[in-house]
């Protein structure tokens, strides 16, 4: 019985540990943004970049990363050319998120080509990170 | 008591180590990919991981067969510019799923569509989009535009998936084809 209570508790810990090590992904990235060059990230800065409109070509003149994936991130959003679904960017609806460093990175990469026509900066990535990754709600 | 201890231990290492694995979204491992180069017979299947994340994140898990080679290389040397999108992968997951798109593809796969594809191509033509290809355009031609660029469930012939509900499972049989907004389509 006793086993089986301590067994029981200790597995209990175990989604919590779990989310610490998704943590540890989000500031380990930032230290690597640190390193290249960025500053304290910046949450506010974040959200201004996330709901900030750039001029794009083609059938998408009015381009924001909330252009998919919407204004509040615990939603889902939609690919605007496919339609296809996007799963809600917030980690606090959806603990996938922010998960895997490399595909932070390439996401990064894709979706500021896309949006803002030009790479994100250490920086920049770094603040949209942290509003991603404590968004809870709008 | 020291046993009790050991054996949490135990458990508690073993559910560090593996949750991460188990909840992981990266459900594929490097260097299984003894799929690579399986040809179909009859209906093509589509059972790469890293194909299916990569490419589908953004559209349709599009079959391979439906395209012939030099297609798809044109199409994976150009993801920067995907159709307007940037679909840039690192080089060696790009190669990987080239080297899967390749072994799949229209010319070498048994699947009976795949050689109308194929033979309906004007040779010199490198068509970038299935729907371009005259045998898929010949099979739509009956189906009026507003049913499916002009239906809002649909947007465009690019979503094979919207009517043909097994097309991911590359199966386009005709009695599998549900219009959304009109129902089933006989021709």
């Amino acid at each position: 019985m006793k086993n089986f209570i301590v067994i029981t508790a200790l597995l209990s810990i175990l989604p919590i540990s779990y989310s610490m090590a998704d943590i540890q992904i989000v500031e380990k990235l930032v230290q690597t943004y640190v390193t290249e060059g960025a500053v304290t990230a910046d949450v506010v800065q974040g959200e201004r970049l996330w709901n900030k409109t750039f001029k794009g070509k083609g059938n998408f003149i009015e381009r924001s990363c909330a252009s998919c994936h919407t204004k509040n991130l615990t939603d889902s959003g939609k690919h605007v050319k496919t339609n296809k679904l996007i799963k809600s960017m917030a980690p606090s609806v959806n603990p996938q998120r922010l998960t895997d460093a490399k595909k932070v990175e390439k996401w990064f990469k894709r979706n500021c080509k896309w949006t803002l026509g030009r790479e994100c900066s250490a920086q920049e990535k770094s603040n949209l990170l942290v509003y991603i990754n404590n968004f809870t709600h709008l | 008591m020291k046993g009790t201890l050991a054996i949490t231990a135990v458990i508690f290492t073993i559910g560090l180590v593996t949750l991460p694995v188990v909840f992981s979204d990266n459900d594929f491992r490097w260097g299984e990919h003894e799929e690579y180069g399986h040809k179909s017979t009859g209906a093509v299947t589509i059972n790469n991981p890293l194909y299916k994340e990569e490419c589908g994140s953004c559209h349709m898990v599009y079959p391979p067969s439906l395209l012939p080679s030099n297609s798809w290389t044109k199409i994976m040397t150009g993801l920067e510019d995907h159709f307007g999108d940037n679909a840039e992968l690192d080089t060696e997951v790009r190669q990987s799923i080239n080297t899967f798109l390749l072994a799949n593809s229209a010319d070498q796969s048994d699947y009976r569509r795949s050689r109308k594809f194929i033979r309906s191509i004007k040779s010199g033509d490198v068509p970038l989009r299935i729907s371009d290809i005259p045998y898929f355009k010949h099979e739509h031609d009956e189906i009026p535009n507003r049913m499916v660029a002009g239906n809002q469930k649909i947007n465009s012939f690019s979503n094979c998936n919207a009517c043909h509900t097994k097309a991911e499972q590359a199966s386009f049989n005709e009695h599998d084809v549900r219009i959304p907004g009109y129902g089933r389509w006989d021709d």
